[in-house]
């Protein structure tokens, strides 16, 4: 059996909202393993961000536990402080979003850069040149967000979930802002970078034919897997 | 790696014209600030300088207001009362007095003074006892009277200037059409003596019929003197009004502490208005960057990481407005010492607002602390910010 990646036992989480208590993940209990391709489909409102979120250690969860890494991140009696998520965070994981959210004064190289300002892993590749070649940037490195297209600075984005070379790759709609011929080609780098570099991948999309390059395809419907 | 002065510096480049306005406002805070301690210091130096030109400590004159006493004393005057001469000589057996000296002050309206005529002052001193009290008075041209009865005149630097005057050159005193020989024209002071035509005290009394008159005199006391004890004794001169150098530097700094209230008052609103300024410069800055913020911490950056990136966002503006008000208060010196000129009710000459390196420094202290305090709640704000609030405002 492969190592796993991500436990999730019993996951729950629950909103008021005013006398009303939401319920957006509903009893979820998932395995991911270790260098998987899991992408998230389902309408909106069906708890998949949310899902994400929490696996992702952005959110705490209402009730449920969850282990990352063999570590138990949720389930042990309280929830986790911002900062204990942040050094969760910045250790395992690499974020990708719809919106590129590239510091647009920053160079791409800069901005690639970037998480390095704030930490850096003992085992993150120290060659940059490599990732920009391999993501096809190198030659945009010293142009400005501003001068790239779409699925250009979505690719520096992933660049910079890359640098501290994380474990998991959360992307969260990261074709959302593109069209179908770029939507192809971050669909075709995130299956490549799970295929050539071992790395685990989940995806949240409404995009049926980006959630197909996955390994594995999870629906979710009223917070609950559906299939 | 990209260092986090770099993120900040380049941050603030974003909203290049609001940056620009918040370091505007901050220098002109910075300006005020330098200046009014340029001032602070400048003042008293000034006026110690000019106590110290009079080559007296105390100065006799006739009763009257102390006020006008002090600016007759320092600048000259017009409102005139007179002394016998003779007050003079019971001075001068006083055992604490090393040396005195008479002076009468007369002034006449000349009406080729400027472009609507002006005053022309006229100080006769004691060629015997003047000169030797006055020893940093230097020549440019010529020396002191050749006879102490003499119509002759030695001129300030700035009065032979206004005048046009060199030795051997005729100055008529207006009203009286008496023409004097110019036998001296005094270097550059710093002091109202520039601006003074001296003649021979006996001169001045027979031109004016003034004979045996005086309107001041100038006492140097003994180095191991008590003054105050000295002064006491003084008092008991009938029609005698005594004017110390200590009370006169007294009363004007009493006078003066008005303006610098004033001033000081300036500083703070600016101040305010200036810390008001960063604040919200970098409040907005970090709510147009709401989203932004999050996603840094999702990169791995810790709330202190943003706490000192918003801080030092807060600090670069600071200091280039600080550099660029420590800047303007050298420049623009002049102007604010117009300025506070105006503001005054007694200037004395020499250069009021003195800026030195060590003032710089404070005044660059004294806007980072500024902005250091400004920074605080933007700062904290920013490193509030949870990703997952981001994120889910991009959801929306």
């Amino acid at each position: 059996m492969n190592e796993v990646a991500i436990t999730a036992q019993n996951l729950r989480k629950t909103y008021r909202r005013g006398s009303e208590e939401i319920c957006a993940v509903n009893d979820i209990s998932l395995d991911i393993e270790k260098g998987e391709y899991v992408s998230f489909i389902g309408p909106s409102g069906s708890g998949k961000t949310t899902l994400i979120n929490i696996l992702g250690c952005l959110d705490n969860p209402s009730s449920g536990k969850l282990s990352v890494a063999r570590k138990t991140v949720f389930g042990n009696g309280k929830p986790l402080s911002e900062k204990e998520l942040t050094v969760i965070r910045r250790e395992l994981f690499g974020y990708i979003f719809q919106k590129f959210y590239l510091i647009p004064t920053l160079t791409v190289l800069e901005n690639v850069l970037l998480p390095r300002t704030f930490y850096k892993k003992p085992s993150a590749n120290e060659n940059v040149s490599e990732l920009l070649n391999m993501l096809g940037i190198e030659k945009r490195k010293h142009h400005l967000p501003g001068q790239l297209s779409g699925g250009e600075m979505q690719r520096v984005a992933v660049a910079r979930a890359l640098i501290n070379k994380p474990e998991i790759l959360l992307a969260d709609e990261p074709t959302g802002n593109l069209d179908s011929a770029r939507s192809q080609e971050i669909g075709k780098l995130l299956n490549e970078l799970n295929q050539k570099e071992s790395l685990t991948v989940i995806l949240v999309t409404h995009n049926p034919e980006l959630a197909k390059t996955a390994d594995r395809i999870i629906e979710l419907r009223d917070g609950k897997i559906f299939s | 790696m990209i260092s986090l002065y770099k993120v900040s510096y380049k941050n603030l480049l974003r909203k290049k014209t609001r940056s620009i306005l918040t370091i505007i406002g901050i220098a002109l805070s910075a300006w005020v600030l330098a200046s009014l301690m340029g001032f602070n210091q400048g003042y008293e130096a000034a006026l110690n300088r000019d106590i110290d030109n009079m080559g007296f400590q105390v100065t006799l004159m006739a009763k009257g207001c102390p006020y006008e006493a002090a600016t007759l004393m320092l600048k000259g005057g017009t409102g005139l009362r007179y002394l016998k001469q003779s007050v003079a000589d019971s001075v001068l057996s006083e055992e604490e007095v090393e040396k005195i000296t008479p002076m009468l002050m007369q002034a006449v309206f000349d009406p080729n003074k400027g472009e609507s005529g002006g005053m022309s002052a006229y100080l006769g001193v004691d060629p015997a006892t003047f000169p030797s009290m006055k020893t940093f008075l230097e020549f440019k041209q010529g020396k002191w009277f050749t006879d102490s009865k003499a119509f002759e005149a030695v001129m300030g630097y700035e009065a032979a200037e206004l005048e046009q005057r060199e030795v051997g050159d005729k100055l008529l005193i207006p009203e009286k059409d008496i023409e004097l020989t110019v036998v001296g024209v005094l270097k550059r002071t710093g002091t109202q003596d520039d601006g003074t035509i001296f003649l021979p005290i006996s001169a001045v009394q027979k031109i004016f019929g003034k004979e045996g008159e005086i309107t001041s005199v100038g006492i140097k006391v003994k180095k191991e003197a008590n003054i105050a004890k000295f002064e006491e004794r003084l008092y008991n001169i009938p029609d005698v009004q005594v004017v110390s150098l200590a009370q006169v530097k007294q009363t004007i700094m009493n006078l003066v502490s008005t303006a610098k209230v004033m001033v000081f008052s300036i500083a703070v609103i600016a101040i305010l208005i200036a810390m008001v300024g960063v604040i919200n410069t970098i409040l907005m800055s970090v709510f147009e960057r709401f989203q932004e913020i999050g996603i840094l911490k999702s990169i791995g950056a810790m709330p202190a990481d943003i706490f000192k990136l918003i801080w030092m966002e807060t600090l670069i503006l600071c200091f280039f407005g600080g550099v660029t008000g420590s800047a303007m208060a050298f420049g623009l010196s002049k102007l604010t010492e117009v300025l506070i000129r105006k503001l005054l009710p007694y200037a004395p000459t020499g250069s009021l607002v003195q800026l030195d390196a060590k003032l710089v420094i404070t005044t660059l202290i004294a806007v980072l602390i500024i902005g250091l305090v400004s920074g605080i709640y933007p700062a904290w704000r920013a490193a509030s910010v949870r990703p997952l609030e981001s994120i889910r405002s991009e959801a929306n």
